[in-house]
């Protein structure tokens, strides 16, 4: 409210006047300019409206007239309902307004005479310079000829000229008690709607001689009510207003758009209009689907407000995970394992789909299949079970080719969704590294509006609380050093402590994976249940209990609790990284080994074959009699592929439950202890040592990671690993929901989510990036095993796209593919790949300069502003002083006002500095 | 939910829909919640629009507001007389600024509002220091207070007239990288 009652209010008000035709005008011009014919068109009307009216009016004017009133009416009405309540505060002012105005009024619509007939002077240079004189008597004249409506004489005309002054006044006003930014959006806003207006009345006047280019324009009007409805939601307005626009504009799409649709010829338009609007139904019906199957909404909710975001930001990515695991297992269920299951040859056809003789007996014992042994390593869920046949069952479905498709989509969907949400990520997060709003940003932004818990509430508060002395200490002192020796000895041995930790975990699982091989060459049955598992479990505790370890070294160390939170997950990330590197290193080992194995059982089972044939032969003299030997008898190779997809179904299995059981452990037995033992203990366990647990929110997400690596690395081999992996998230997202409501305290230093954002999905890409490294190398390299599997008896997996290339496309098809496979054109291609990104990089580079350019030419100019208005306030102090004592008001509204046009001004200042 | 009685028409709640971040659940939902602040106030059958308004003390209670420092303002500055009387549409419309869907500059709106007091448009010294006294509970000292408050005022204020336009903030707040993740409540 103070702001527009300073604008000097005549001004504004003699400027849209004048302004308002002006464009209508420049808006006929252009249209003119992008048609030629109805340029001509307009003349001949305008001439011979002309000659009608004594040869003198214009159509311009007439439909500016027109327009006008009529918008004037509608506006009218709006106003109404809309600004009911604002009408009181209005009235005051307008009554004060109107002796104003009416005596200005005559003058302002002189003015504005005059400035049309210059323009059209200017614009159509063939007309007369007589008519200017004319034109006054004869614009009354042409009032008397129009339309009912349009009958008006010179002082209705001046009333409802006011009446809508005031309105735009009103529609200013409401405006203008916002936001600077927003008044000026909304003005902005308001004009347009008064631009549709003018057009839309202007064809409403003759709706069915209704030229192309005023259609075009009709459409224009159409598309930019659409637009609005769009983007209504992100208008800074009150419901009310929200609601009461959408009804317009949606009342004004549909009245015209059908008018459009009627008009002969416009069916295509028509046909179109619905299908979008059918469109949009569908879409939003789509979208509220979409959100209803979002699940756990309320649960994180429920976590939100009780932790913080930051807690929440795990269960959320979890989430996101269990849908990236709903889409790889749906690819692997859908085009490998259901189509084998169904249309393959069943069980027991085939050697490879047969549990071999001798472990039949035990092939359903539980430890056996818990083992992935026995029934379960001959099912689909195990890639040895498949076959080679090129196309199964009625569909001709190309079941190697799907198998080996669907490996390869696993990872590129997998790429494709981190990437897209890394980028979303950064575009969310803003350019924030700069500390340049140190305190500011810890100003608006520490508190986290989700928070609804008193104790997290109160944690929250402490806090913030240090954070703002801690920045204060900082402000104040640089911080001092006081045995900086110390320190980095103390540093150093930290991190040597780690390293050799890193080192001997991935020594000690190397011994153990060569162990286990030992033990499997002896067969498993002789061992104890520890040998048997000792991999994995190894392997978990590892994970269990190494970053704990570094939790006690990194004390030592004494950095800033957010530096030391990411060393910590650098150091956990290592060492996942390692074990997992070193176990697939074992696993190469026991491949190669298998390999040669299967050479030896290759060359045994020619010789029991020629054995048997030879044997049959010579027993049976004349007849070769079919032999009738049970698949199960069948010699067979070790298949190491199914081997590794053991292996990796294993250890998620065995790194699942060491999850749970730590969290039933370490999280509830804990939380039930301390609870209740607190009732005769000698000192207070809730708040002393053991108490309650806190959500480690970093370690946490760091399993998830390399769990998902686990999943990307084995699925090729056992395609029941996504299948695992949705179960396995599903369940932790129940359990861990319950334990953390149940169990956990929220954190004392709460950290904020954003920005490790991306710092996990990071974590995630490189992630997936190690662990389909190994899976494509084995792929890519390692022939087959020879009896088992989709890709038995080629030479490499990828062989199967060559094949069907060759069989099952044209001929030209694959030597197209084939010439596009040279590396001839390979080569430059990826050399221009390259160049592209090193331009690209180069481009980001130099755009990145300008910024920082532009933000030191901010930071001057802004100092040089400071300067300025101290000055200026200085001045205007003293002028207010003066004021004072002279005891008048005047000074003061100056100051202001002149005060705003500086603000605005520099706002248009930066408006263009951003935009250069 | 819709089969017992009709809370809105269908066009309502296309119409919600239209303005707002909100699906057709959601609004529902937002219904119950509104109408469980006070249930023999507000009407269940909502499609003659009628004229009801919860006082603030009553929304302030919500548990979605109950721990936020600056739950009053919050509730002040979505309503329409200023004084904290919510109608459906502004509670609609609260909701919806702060749900996770809307855009950066429109929370921004809606943040300056909030932190903005007196409602003069400007962030002065005293509405900063009303900001941190919340957020901290009142325990920094004075002189710590004031530092604070000068310090940010001297970090974001472009313009140099001692207080922060909305200018000033949003060119802040658009960078802060917590913005959109503190800045919202889900319903």
């Amino acid at each position: 409210m103070p702001r527009d009652s300073l604008i000097p209010f005549d001004n504004i008000s003699n400027e849209d006047e004048l302004t308002s035709p002006h464009r209508g005008r420049e808006r006929s011009q252009r249209g003119e300019k992008r048609d030629g014919v109805y340029e001509k068109k307009k003349k001949k009307k305008v001439t011979s409206r002309r000659r009608e009216r004594s040869g003198v009016d214009e159509g311009g004017v007439q439909l500016e007239h027109e327009r006008r009133d009529k918008e004037k009416r509608k506006r009218k009405r709006n106003t109404v309902q809309a600004r009911g309540e604002g009408e009181e505060n209005h009235k005051e002012r307008e009554d004060e307004r109107k002796s104003r105005k009416t005596a200005k009024l005559g003058k302002s619509l002189r003015n504005e005479n005059s400035q049309k007939i210059q323009k059209e002077g200017e614009e159509e240079g063939e007309e007369n310079q007589e008519e200017e004189t004319e034109k006054k008597p004869k614009r009354k004249k042409k009032h008397g000829h129009s339309k009912k409506e349009e009958a008006e004489d010179e002082g209705k005309y001046e009333l409802k000229e006011e009446t809508q002054e005031v309105e735009k006044k009103n529609t200013k006003t409401v405006a203008e008690t916002g936001l600077e930014q927003e008044s000026s959006e909304d003005t902005e806003e308001v004009h347009e709607e008064d631009k549709v207006d003018q057009e839309d009345h202007e064809n409403q006047v003759r709706p069915c001689s209704l030229s192309p280019e005023e259609l075009e324009k009709l459409k224009e009007a159409v598309e930019e009510r659409k637009k609005l409805i769009q983007s209504l939601r992100g208008k800074p307005w009150s419901m009310k207003k929200k609601l009461l626009t959408l009804r317009e504009s949606q009342e004004f799409v549909e009245k015209y758009e059908g008018a459009l649709g009627k008009a002969k010829g416009r069916k295509l338009y028509a046909y179109k209009v619905i299908m979008t609007k059918k469109w949009m139904k569908f879409q939003r019906d789509f979208e509220n689907f979409k959100t209803a199957c979002i699940p756990w909404e309320m649960k994180i909710k429920e976590i939100e407000s009780h932790f913080g975001s930051s807690v929440a930001s795990y269960f959320i990515f979890l989430r996101w995970m269990y849908g990236i695991n709903m889409i790889l297992f749906g690819l692997t269920f859908g085009l490998v394992m259901v189509p084998e299951a169904l249309m393959g040859k069943p069980y027991g056809s085939i050697p490879r789909k047969t549990v071999p003789r001798s472990e039949e007996a035990s092939a359903m014992n539980f430890a056996v299949l818990w083992d992935c042994g026995g029934y379960a390593q001959y099912s689909v869920l195990f890639y040895g079970y498949y076959n080679d046949q090129r196309a199964i069952g009625w569909l001709k479905f190309r079941m190697p080719l799907s198998y080996f498709l669907v490996g390869v989509g696993t990872v590129a969907y997998s790429y494709m969704v981190v990437i897209r949400t890394m980028a979303r990520n950064a575009n969310e997060s803003g350019v924030g590294d700069d500390n340049s709003f140190n305190f500011s940003w810890k100003m608006f932004t520490s508190w986290d509006y989700l928070i609804g818990n008193p104790e997290t509430a109160d944690n929250k508060f402490a806090s913030i609380t240090t954070s703002f002395k801690e920045a204060i200490l900082e402000e104040q002192e640089n911080r001092k050093d006081d045995n900086i020796h110390l320190t980095r000895f103390l540093r150093v041995l930290a991190n040597f402590l780690v390293l050799c930790c890193l080192a001997g975990s991935g020594y000690l699982i190397y011994f153990v994976v060569r162990r286990s091989q030992k033990f499997a060459l002896d067969g498993l049955e002789n061992h104890t249940w520890w040998e048997r598992n000792e991999v994995n479990m190894v392997m978990s505790l590892l994970g269990m209990f190494c970053p704990m370890l570094f939790d006690v070294i990194s004390t030592l160390e004494n950095y800033h609790p957010r530096v030391a939170l990411q060393w910590q997950l650098g150091r956990i990330f290592a060492l996942f990284l390692g074990n997992l590197y070193t176990f697939i290193i074992a696993l190469m080992d026991e491949i190669n080994v298998k390999r040669e194995e299967e050479k030896i059982i290759k060359f045994n089972i020619t010789m029991w074959e020629s054995n048997l044939y030879n044997g049959t032969g010579s027993e049976n003299g004349t007849t070769v009699s079919p032999i009738i030997i049970q698949p199960a008898d069948v010699p067979r190779g070790p298949c190491w592929e199914t081997m590794v997809g053991q292996e990796f179904v294993r250890l998620i299995i065995s790194d699942t439950m060491t999850t749970y059981i730590t969290l039933l452990i370490g999280d509830f037995i804990r939380a039930v202890l301390v609870r209740f033992l607190n009732y005769c203990w000698c000192w207070d366990l809730e708040a002393g040592f053991p108490s309650y647990s806190e959500f480690d929110v970093s370690g946490n997400v760091l399993g998830l990671i390399f769990n998902q690596g686990m999943i990307w690395m084995g699925a090729f081999y056992a395609p029941c690993l996504p299948a695992l992996n949705v179960l396995r998230l599903h369940v932790s997202m129940y359990l861990q929901c319950w334990a953390v409501m149940c169990c956990n305290v929220p954190q004392e230093r709460v950290f904020k989510a954003s920005r490790s954002n991306n710092f996990y999905m990071a974590m995630l890409l490189v992630i997936l990036f190690l662990s389909t490294l190994p899976a494509i190398y084995t792929i890519v390299t390692i022939p087959p095993s020879f009896d088992c599997g989709p890709f038995s008896g080629k030479k490499r997996m990828f062989d199967v796209i060559q094949e069907t290339l060759e069989s099952d496309f044209p001929s030209w098809f694959s030597k197209v593919f084939i010439y596009a496979s040279n590396p001839g054109l390979v080569l430059p291609f990826i050399l221009l790949m390259v160049l592209a990104i090193y331009y690209l990089q180069s481009t980001s580079k130099s755009y990145k300069e300008a910024n920082v350019e532009l933000k030191k030419k901010l930071q001057t100019q802004n100092e040089e502003n400071k300067k300025k208005n101290k000055q200026a306030a200085l001045k205007a102090q003293l002028d207010l002083e003066e004021a004072q004592k002279v005891a008048s008001q005047a000074p003061k509204p100056r100051y202001k006002s002149e005060k705003f046009c500086y603000n605005s001004l520099s706002v248009t200042e930066k408006c263009q500095q951003t935009k250069t | 939910m819709g089969n017992k009685q009709t809370i809105f028409t269908d066009e309502q709640l296309d119409a919600y829909q239209d303005c707002t971040f909100f699906t057709r659940k959601e609004i529902l939902r937002l219904h119950a919640r509104y109408h469980e602040l006070a249930p023999h106030l507000v009407p269940m059958d909502y499609t003659n629009e009628p004229d009801c308004k919860l006082p603030l003390a009553l929304i302030v209670n919500m548990p979605e507001l109950k721990e936020n420092p600056f739950r009053n303002r919050i509730v002040e500055s979505f309503s329409e007389d200023g004084m904290g009387n919510l109608s459906f549409n502004e509670f609609v419309d609260m909701f919806s600024v702060l749900s996770e869907m809307a855009p950066r500059e429109l929370k921004a709106i809606y943040a300056f509002k909030i932190y903005d007091y007196n409602v003069d448009n400007y962030l002065c010294k005293e509405d900063l220091k009303k900001t941190l006294n919340k957020l901290t509970k009142e325990e920094l000292t004075p002189e710590e207070v004031d530092l604070v408050c000068d310090k940010t005022i001297e970090e974001a204020d472009l313009d140099g007239d001692n207080k922060l336009s909305y200018s000033d903030f949003e060119n802040m707040i658009t960078r802060a990288p917590d913005f959109l993740s503190t800045f919202h409540i889900r319903i």
